[in-house]
């Protein structure tokens, strides 16, 4: 069973590494659209796969996934923006949690855009 | 939408964009009644009942990155094609309650779907906002109240994964006991 203790034990150890977790200027951004397009489109699976690769890793204090609205490009959802300080954000579109895994490690990790996967090979 | 749970997700985003501090989801469903009702009450910025009037109809919406806003009609909708009623209230100020009744065994019933999972990704993505998430059954119900949580972790934040993790675990262990299971 769960309990508030436990809770306040989680409390207790978080609160040792608040401060690397707070200022992080360099913290890349994941956002999932997540307005009625994207989600009818299957994006809620999608930022759960961002968040289970990027924890796995041991990323989450360096990579924030978050939601976003819609765009205006709707008939590409579910769409994914990936924003690292210092570069140029790349949108990527029709994601599936499969392609969301090689984005955390290609893109994220090793610094590689899945050109396949962004809007602009989408969009011919 | 394919299970209610999004539908859910998508209109608590509206909540958040008024601006809510508080959002109360909650969710009572019964075989004995053969009912389920999901109330989603916020305490955001409201809407004039103009706007109220409006936001049923698909070409209305307040946005500008396109011309047509499907939330709330397919919410409605969701709910009238089981023969159950859809309803929102909101005053300018104080907030919006939304509220959709349904037939559970009509045919065109959609599943709940994976409600705990809106729960925790509505907490990750707006730590900021506080959620009290109602779930009841004929066996019984629960409440997971963030302000509660949020006493006892004092300044540390609801999106830290432990607590996340903990908050997870504790809706699928309540969720369990609801649904009669060990």
């Amino acid at each position: 069973m769960k309990s508030l203790a436990e809770l306040q034990a989680i409390r207790d150890r978080a609160k040792a590494n608040l401060d690397l977790r707070k200022e992080n200027p360099n913290a890349a951004r994941v956002l999932v659209g997540m307005a009625t397009c994207g989600i009818a489109a299957g994006a809620r699976p999608v930022l759960n796969a961002f968040t289970e690769e990027i924890a796995k890793r041991g990323l989450t204090d360096s990579v924030t996934v978050t939601q976003t609205g819609c765009i205006g490009i709707c008939q590409y959802e579910p769409v994914v923006e990936i924003e690292i300080p210092g570069e140029e954000k790349v949108t990527y579109v029709k994601m599936t949690p499969e392609k969301a895994v090689r984005v955390v490690n290609d893109h994220i990790v090793n610094k590689n855009v899945v050109t396949e996967y962004t809007i602009g090979a989408n969009t011919k | 939408m394919r299970e209610l749970s999004l539908n859910v997700m998508d209109v608590a985003q509206n909540s958040i964009r008024a601006k809510a501090k508080l959002v109360a989801i909650t969710v009572n469903e019964s075989d004995k009644n053969d009912c389920l009702d999901i109330s989603i009450e916020d305490n955001g910025c409201g809407m004039t009942e103009e706007q109220v009037n409006q936001v049923v109809d698909p070409f209305f919406t307040t946005r500008t990155t396109r011309k047509v806003g499907l939330g709330i009609p397919l919410f409605k909708l969701s709910a009238e094609q089981t023969g159950g009623s859809f309803d929102i209230k909101s005053q300018v100020g104080k907030g919006t309650v939304t509220k959709a009744s349904y037939v559970k065994s009509h045919v065109d019933m959609t599943p709940l779907g994976d409600i705990n999972s809106t729960i925790e990704i509505l907490i990750r993505c707006n730590p900021d906002t506080d959620f009290v998430f109602t779930h009841s059954t004929d066996n019984g119900s629960f409440t997971l109240d963030t302000r509660e949580l949020r006493e006892i972790l004092g300044d540390v934040s609801l999106d830290t994964p432990d607590v996340l993790e903990w908050i997870n675990q504790y809706l699928e262990e309540q969720t369990q006991i609801i649904f009669g299971g060990v």
